[in-house]
């Protein structure tokens, strides 16, 4: 068995996205996964509730903690990116509190790539500062400016596998090998890519993060994230992960590393992280991504394929200035896209409008099938217009670097027919002669 | 034989076969693996049989320990090795020289512990090995219980499990 066929336990994608972690409910014989909107689970007596605080047996205590329904998304994300284990919880944000939690302390650092979605650089740069948690914004396209980053606080190295909005590929091998060599995990935000375009652990990542809000549900229902742990990363390779690998204070000094092995990052989180943290998934909401990634393949094929139609014809268009994306053969990153995302290169990617802001406010209020709003990987397509709303809150220079400039337009394609959407932003670009 | 991965069915087979598991390097502090993967055992249902030459006398969850194999009354169908990789060769060959005296037929090494040389003469002996492995994981893993924890058993059935008591 080589090594991908041992994560994956020999079944191909589709078969886990539809399988993995929802075997018939044992009592009934449901086959669908039944909503548990249940918040506590009755012990059968005082040892076996001991057992269970002490993680000494397989179990429910509290919905904060684990809930059936969450945990067969946990294990279909887990199978899915090809991780031991998954932690779900409320949103892509807590995710990534949740995923930084379980090894940062006061005065640690870390790495993360310039061009993130802006979101994610007001996290780390600004609300992780109240944590005396130091992120570094670094251009991660140039390996020896990340190594020249690292400091012996740094932690981790934080990237996203296809960048929101700009398109921007990042090359994971590269990466992981300076990870590798720093004894730090590197961590990927594979929203945008999925797990059906990118599998990031194959290019040597420890940490997967998802916003499950977007393609991974993928009918903008439901607001989710998750972190898949490789289970690879020796968290004992030194005194940095003592939370992981030494006599725990937050659980009677409990060893997580010593005791649950490739387990421990995921057991942590669960245990400690949305314990203390409290940011549950809605076994409700877990549900619904569960019937999103049941279709995931074939969505995701037919998202890149729209994608790339439009953004062939939106380079070809008079009015556009310039198409980020990189499934374009003249786009900086469709090499990177070749290697990491063979099946397509997603479905977000940003355009300048000729004329600047004005314009690009215009093409906005012209469209009729994109919906205006701040969300991506619907079946809708969507448009926004970052510079004054998501990215909002970033300096000028930080917006450039993000790929989030003035005439910037993001596009979030759909699954409509793909004429019509070009139609459609074509009359809207008309418009603004 | 390879011992990087096991099928299922073979795991299935030797939890199902096995009552008695004599644990050797069992420990009684309650936040130790090994008490851990006791108390689960136990609570599974399997006889446990804590091997500690340092507690010998004493109980652990109830069960007496014993100061070596040799020591245990009575049939002990699997040996839990909680010692590391060098260590567990001894261990194998004192196994060896009480196997059928005492009905053993697995030798289990736990998470980390993998002694290839050791494995071999176990197997050269007819007793069937498994390493680097932990049988509490294993239970839970393919009786849908680690999967609660939000783990890949890389269990994918559309068969209805049936209930067991307990």
């Amino acid at each position: 068995m080589d090594d991908t066929s041992k994560r994956t336990g020999g079944y191909g994608f589709e078969t886990r996205m539809i399988h993995a972690g929802s075997q018939p409910e044992p009592v009934t014989g449901a086959r669908q996964t039944p909503i548990f909107q249940n918040t506590s689970y009755v012990f059968y007596d005082s040892d076996h509730a001991a057992s269970l605080f002490n993680l000494q047996t397989f179990g429910f205590i509290y919905s904060r903690l684990t809930n059936p329904t969450v945990a067969v998304l946990e294990e279909r994300l887990a199978s899915l990116e090809g991780g031991r284990g998954a932690t779900c919880c409320a949103s892509g944000h807590a995710a990534q509190i949740l995923t930084f939690f379980a090894f940062m302390e006061p005065g640690d650092a870390f790495i993360a790539s310039n061009r993130l979605y802006g979101g994610s650089i007001t996290q780390f740069g600004k609300t992780f500062k109240k944590f005396d948690w130091t992120c570094h914004f670094v251009d991660v396209d140039d390996p020896d400016a990340v190594r020249r980053a690292l400091t012996p606080k740094c932690k981790a190295i934080f990237v996203e596998s296809l960048a929101n909005p700009g398109g921007v590929v990042s090359d994971l091998e590269a990466l992981s090998a300076i990870a590798r060599e720093a004894e730090i995990p590197l961590i990927v935000d594979n929203t945008l890519a999925t797990p059906y375009l990118c599998q990031p652990i194959d290019w040597g990542a420890d940490l997967v993060v998802h916003s499950t809000t977007k393609f991974l549900s993928g009918n903008g229902t439901s607001v989710g994230g998750a972190v898949v742990d490789s289970g690879r990363f020796d968290w004992s390779v030194s005194e940095k992960f003592s939370s992981l690998s030494a006599p725990e204070p937050a659980y009677h000094g409990l060893n997580f590393q010593e005791t649950f092995g490739d387990m421990a990052f995921t057991t942590h989180a669960h245990a400690v992280g949305l314990r203390d943290l409290g940011p549950a998934m809605a076994p409700m909401n877990a549900f619904l991504t569960l019937l999103g990634t049941e279709t995931l393949s074939l969505r995701m094929e037919r998202h890149c394929e729209n994608a790339q139609r439009v953004a062939e014809f939106l380079a070809s268009h008079p009015k556009v200035a310039w198409v980020s994306y990189p499934g374009l053969k003249n786009d900086r990153y469709h090499e990177l896209a070749q290697k990491y995302l063979p099946k397509g290169a997603g479905a977000v990617f940003t355009f300048g409008v000729a004329g600047g802001f004005e314009a690009g406010l215009k093409v906005v209020e012209s469209v009729n099938l994109f919906s205006h709003l701040a969300n991506v990987g619907d079946a809708r397509s969507l448009i926004l217009h970052p510079a004054s709303t998501t990215h909002r809150q970033l300096s000028d220079e930080q917006r450039q670097a993000a790929g989030a400039g003035d005439e910037v337009l993001r596009l979030s394609i759909g699954l409509e027919t793909a004429e019509d959407l070009i139609a459609d932003l074509d009359q809207a670009l008309t418009a603004t002669a | 034989m390879s011992h990087d991965t096991y099928p299922n069915s073979q795991i299935r087979r030797i939890l199902g076969n096995t009552q008695t598991i004599a644990m050797v390097g069992a420990s009684p502090k309650w936040n130790r693996p090994s008490y851990f993967a006791m108390k689960y055992l136990l609570e599974k249902g399997y006889q446990v049989v804590p091997i500690n030459p340092g507690h010998a006398g004493e109980t652990i969850l109830g069960q007496r320990v014993y100061a070596s194999l040799a020591d245990v009354p009575g049939p002990v169908h699997m040996v839990d090795i909680f010692r590391n990789s060098e260590a567990a060769g001894a261990v194998v060959d004192e196994v060896i020289g009480l196997a059928k005296d005492k009905d053993i037929r697995t030798i289990w090494m736990q998470l980390g512990v993998r002694n290839d040389a050791a494995a071999a003469r176990a197997e050269a002996a007819g007793l069937e090995v498994i390493m680097n492995r932990c049988p509490k994981i294993e239970f839970g893993r393919l009786n849908a219980e680690l999967s609660w924890g939000g783990f890949d058993s890389k269990v994918i059935t559309a068969k209805r499990r049936r209930l067991t008591a307990g």
